[in-house]
């Protein structure tokens, strides 16, 4: 992969392609994503970074049972801490530098830049297929400063991420803006937390609306990747950091997720350096 | 606002006009004269402007989308639904603005500039960044300190009027708005800050995060509000978790932290659609669970509140 002209290629040499998980709105399922989609392309055979760039709300080291652990200095660069024996995925997030897991990051904007600028350059990532940057909600320094950090690296693109009701669609309407104004193509739209079947009586009820997602998709001209339904065994599965594409693939939620997955594989790298 | 340096080491720091980045960036010489570590002016003006409002509450949450806006639009509603008890609504969600829709003024422009407020009854006002964008696609995609420019401006240059309750709602994470706020209204003194959380692990650790912030910065905390506490299959009746309290959800936290537990609210279909149509859940639902446990959340938030002494004095400490 060439860096672009001037810039040695630095830590992102060894890895194929990159993909964003944003979204405009907080709390709609980025993380959740992220790591499913990780937990996907393992089980394809992939060797995935994870790089979670959420400074202030770090999730993604729960979800994967690795919180608490260390980070180390290495020759060039960052360890990353690696969730599985095999090494077939590896994680960075600002969670492993923190002394007190409950400590607050609480930093304005140009610090966040750099210390994401040095996750971009200074961790060890060596070879990897995919690289999935997990991010906060909004449009702002991080996305400015990820972004900026990846454009040599040309990114496969971005995964948005929604919830059906329309306060979120409103908000990612936005997201997909922001994408359009820095150039990150959008591989996708996924509408997560898209209704709920009752275990006890299988009745559907549409919590948070339906639909909101597809139909966002369609104006924006975007592919939409599916619906994701909210199935407490998923949150309880990131919430004890296990498998869920492995345990649970009866589970409603694991056609979606599957589907995602096979989308980000399927993207031919025509083009990509 | 001027534009600053993209790698700009903040005008408060060390560094203020001695960094690398700072070659070249019109504040440069002022920085490193020091002048930006005093104190801003707004600060004292904020103060006296906010002479006029009784009561200043933040809602705040470390994480994303556990409803801290729909939270904050239903304490408006419920506080204003005395017609004698003058509300404000305040969104400094910059990139995310949610509150107009919530409330049912989406697509309003602010028409009068100098006034700045869009009033939705005669005793509730509601100001927003949302209501300074022309189309429902605009990006805001600032930096940092853009952000803190407009919620100076929000707070400065705002007529506030006579207000009883001025409720800010926040965006998540602990960073640029979360510390303008706070410092903008150091002098004007913060009643204190209602947090909100859903119940799994995965939303409590960001929540703990954000009350270390509320200690850092000496904010008060009026207490924790749990919301999606399970769901009620509306067919069978019966109770699910669908995102399950794992390690004790809210109400261990608060046991564990000595912080008050204000209610737990369940999961109602009715709740979004309400916000989706900008409407008032209290008013579309009256005899939902929800709503029940929304009234008795501001009713123990008004008790906090009418126990603050005068400038300067708090009984309650953070």
């Amino acid at each position: 992969m060439e860096a672009a002209a001037g810039e040695c290629p630095g830590n992102l040499a060894g890895v194929q392609h990159i993909v964003l998980v944003l979204s405009g709105k907080g709390g709609v399922g980025k993380s959740t994503i992220s790591t499913e989609l990780a937990l996907a392309l393992r089980h394809a055979g992939k060797k995935v970074g994870i790089l979670d760039v959420d400074l202030c709300g770090p999730s993604v080291p729960r979800m994967l049972r690795v919180q608490g652990r260390a980070v180390h200095q290495g020759d060039s660069g960052w360890v990353p801490v690696f969730v599985d024996r095999e090494q077939s995925i590896s994680l960075m997030s600002v969670g492993f530098l923190l002394e007190q897991p409950d400590e607050a990051v609480v930093w304005r904007g140009p610090k966040k830049n750099a210390l994401i600028k040095q996750f971009v350059s200074d961790v060890a990532w060596g070879q990897l297929d995919y690289l999935v940057v997990d991010t906060p909600p909004g449009t702002s320094d991080e996305h400015m400063a990820v972004v900026d950090a990846l454009r040599p690296y040309s990114p496969l693109g971005a995964l948005v991420v929604t919830t059906p009701q329309a306060v979120s669609v409103g908000d990612v309407r936005r997201e997909l803006t922001f994408c359009r104004k820095v150039g990150l193509r959008v591989i996708g739209l996924v509408e997560n937390m898209s209704g709920f079947v009752c275990p006890h009586c299988s009745e559907c009820t549409n919590i948070f609306s339906r639909g909101g997602g597809e139909e966002l998709a369609r104006h924006a001209g975007v592919p939409f990747l599916g619906s994701v339904p909210l199935d407490p065994e998923l949150t309880r599965s990131l919430e004890d950091g296990r498998d869920f594409i492995q345990d649970f693939p009866d589970s409603p939620a694991f056609p979606a997720l599957s589907s995602i997955a096979q989308k980000i594989l399927s993207q031919t790298p025509a083009g990509l350096s | 606002m001027e534009e600053v340096p993209h790698d700009c080491p903040g005008a408060d720091s060390a560094q203020a006009g001695r960094g690398a980045s700072c070659q070249g960036c019109p504040n440069q010489r002022l920085c490193a004269s020091g002048a930006g570590a005093a104190a801003d002016p707004a600060i004292e003006e904020i103060k006296e402007k906010m002479k006029t409002v009784k009561h200043k509450i933040l809602v705040l949450s470390g994480k994303g989308g556990v409803g801290k806006s729909t939270f904050s639009a239903h304490l408006a509603h419920g506080l204003a639904e005395d017609e004698n008890t003058q509300v404000a609504l305040l969104d400094i969600d910059i990139c995310g603005p949610s509150i107009p829709k919530i409330m049912g003024l989406e697509g309003e422009q602010v028409r009068c500039q100098a006034l700045w407020f869009e009033f939705l009854e005669d005793n509730l006002g509601v100001m927003s960044v949302g209501f300074l964008l022309s189309s429902p696609d605009d990006a805001v995609i600032w930096r940092g300190p853009k952000k803190n420019g407009m919620i100076k401006q929000f707070l400065r240059d705002v007529d506030w009027g006579e207000v009883d309750y001025l409720i800010v709602d926040t965006p998540p994470g602990t960073s640029d708005e979360h510390l303008s706020v706070v410092q903008y209204l150091a002098a004007a003194h913060i009643d204190g800050a209602v947090i909100i959380t859903t119940p799994q692990e995965v939303s409590l650790q960001d929540v703990r995060k954000e009350i270390s912030f509320c200690h850092k910065v000496k904010l008060p905390i009026i207490g924790v509000v749990e919301n999606m506490s399970g769901f009620i299959c509306p067919k069978c009746q019966k109770e699910s978790q669908i995102f399950p309290p794992t390690t004790g959800g809210a109400e261990a936290m608060c046991q564990d932290l000595k912080i008050p537990l204000l209610g737990k609210v369940p999961l109602d279909p009715r709740i979004g659609k309400s916000c989706d149509k900008g409407q008032s859940f209290l008013v579309e639902a009256p005899d939902s669970p929800a709503t029940v446990t929304y009234r008795s959340i501001i009713q123990r938030i008004q008790e906090f509140c009418s126990q603050r002494l005068p400038e300067g004095e708090n009984l309650v400490g953070s």
